[in-house]
């Protein structure tokens, strides 16, 4: 399939759902489950993408786990996005470096 | 007066501009390890503006998936812009007209919404412009520098800068589960959903963007009838 094609439903889709209530349906969503559903949505979305891919996306398991829990568990020390998006990084290049050691 | 305006919304979105360009470093190295060209991801960013949604369109993308697997994976995961623009909407009140709304909806991110809400006096055209400004070229000029970079880096580094924008979403979750129990709930349901997709023989032939559409749904609809939000999720005055 050709990729534009692919980037065209991508962002006229998105578009729409930001464009649509803010010119038509200008009424507040009464529903209380719907307006919960999306508040739970975007972290429901963000684990869903990480775990397990994070697992398969870099040359071993073994990276992709530290890499994980690099940033688990600076995430939970309240460190900044960019702190732990980086030492997650590090974390996998250091693996990889032990790796190639071993082997 | 215009000047001003549009100048005070700039200055609001510079730390968000910053911000983005980090974190689409990290999808423009992701677009160009899956095979993506560092000037097609560019495009991606630049005409989309969203972070979850993108990494979910690079996966049916890669995945090969129909055009349909691809507008119902936007659909749900970006259907929380449709409360934003619903909320800001009712902020705008009368003051501004059809055509400046088609071009505020287009900025529409998390971090947009949150500054323009939190914002005192009331929202104008340029002072959203120059909100948006920032941001979007922040988004658009990371996204094609952690392409190029990832086009010319080493493959051990590039390797490990794709696993830059999973940790800015770790970033993102754990904090929030840490401080409310329901949005861990909403976590580990998720977490154990994708993990079926992922290991389950028979499930895992699911392709990669709807088992995310699938976990989405599941984890939020559950979480929503067990813990539905206060009403302070009304649209704000």
């Amino acid at each position: 399939m050709n990729l534009y094609l692919y980037i065209l439903a991508m962002a006229v889709t998105t578009y729409l759902i930001r464009v649509l209530p803010l010119t038509l349906f200008r009424k507040p969503i009464s529903s209380r489950f719907l307006r919960s559903f999306l508040h739970y949505v975007p972290y429901a979305c963000l684990s869903a993408m990480t775990f397990p891919a994070i697992l398969s996306s870099t040359d071993s398991v073994i990276s992709g786990a530290a890499a994980l829990a690099v940033a688990v568990g600076l995430a939970y020390r309240g460190k900044s996005l960019i702190v732990v998006a980086l030492s997650s990084s590090a974390a996998v290049l250091l693996c990889q470096w032990g790796i190639s050691l071993l082997g | 007066m215009r000047g001003t305006e549009y100048r005070a919304g700039l200055s609001r979105g510079l730390p968000v501009g910053m911000g983005y360009f980090s974190v689409s470093f990290g999808f423009g190295t992701m677009a160009v390890n899956q095979g993506l060209r560092a000037l097609d991801a560019t495009l991606i960013s630049l005409t989309n503006l969203t972070s979850a949604g993108q990494f979910a369109g690079l996966t049916v993308i890669v995945a090969g998936a129909t055009l349909w697997e691809m507008i119902l994976t936007q659909l749900i995961i970006n259907s929380r812009y449709a409360l934003m623009s619903l909320a800001l909407s009712q902020r705008m009140g009368q003051r501004i007209g059809l055509l400046p709304r088609m071009l505020i909806a287009f900025l529409n991110t998390d971090e947009i919404f949150a500054l323009a809400m939190s914002r005192m006096e009331p929202l104008t055209l340029p002072f959203m412009l120059g909100l948006g400004t920032l941001p979007i070229l922040g988004w658009t000029l990371g996204t094609l520098c952690g392409a190029l970079a990832g086009s010319v880096l080493p493959g051990s580094i590039r390797t490990a800068l794709g696993v830059m924008l999973y940790g800015m979403f770790v970033a993102i979750v754990v904090p929030e589960a840490k401080r409310e129990k329901e949005i861990l709930a909403v976590v580990v349901l998720a977490l154990v959903c994708s993990s079926l997709f992922a290991w389950v023989p028979g499930l895992n032939r699911v392709s990669a963007g709807l088992a995310i559409v699938i976990c989405t749904v599941e984890a939020a609809a559950i979480c929503a009838v067990v813990f539905p939000v206060a009403e302070r999720g009304e649209a704000p005055v």
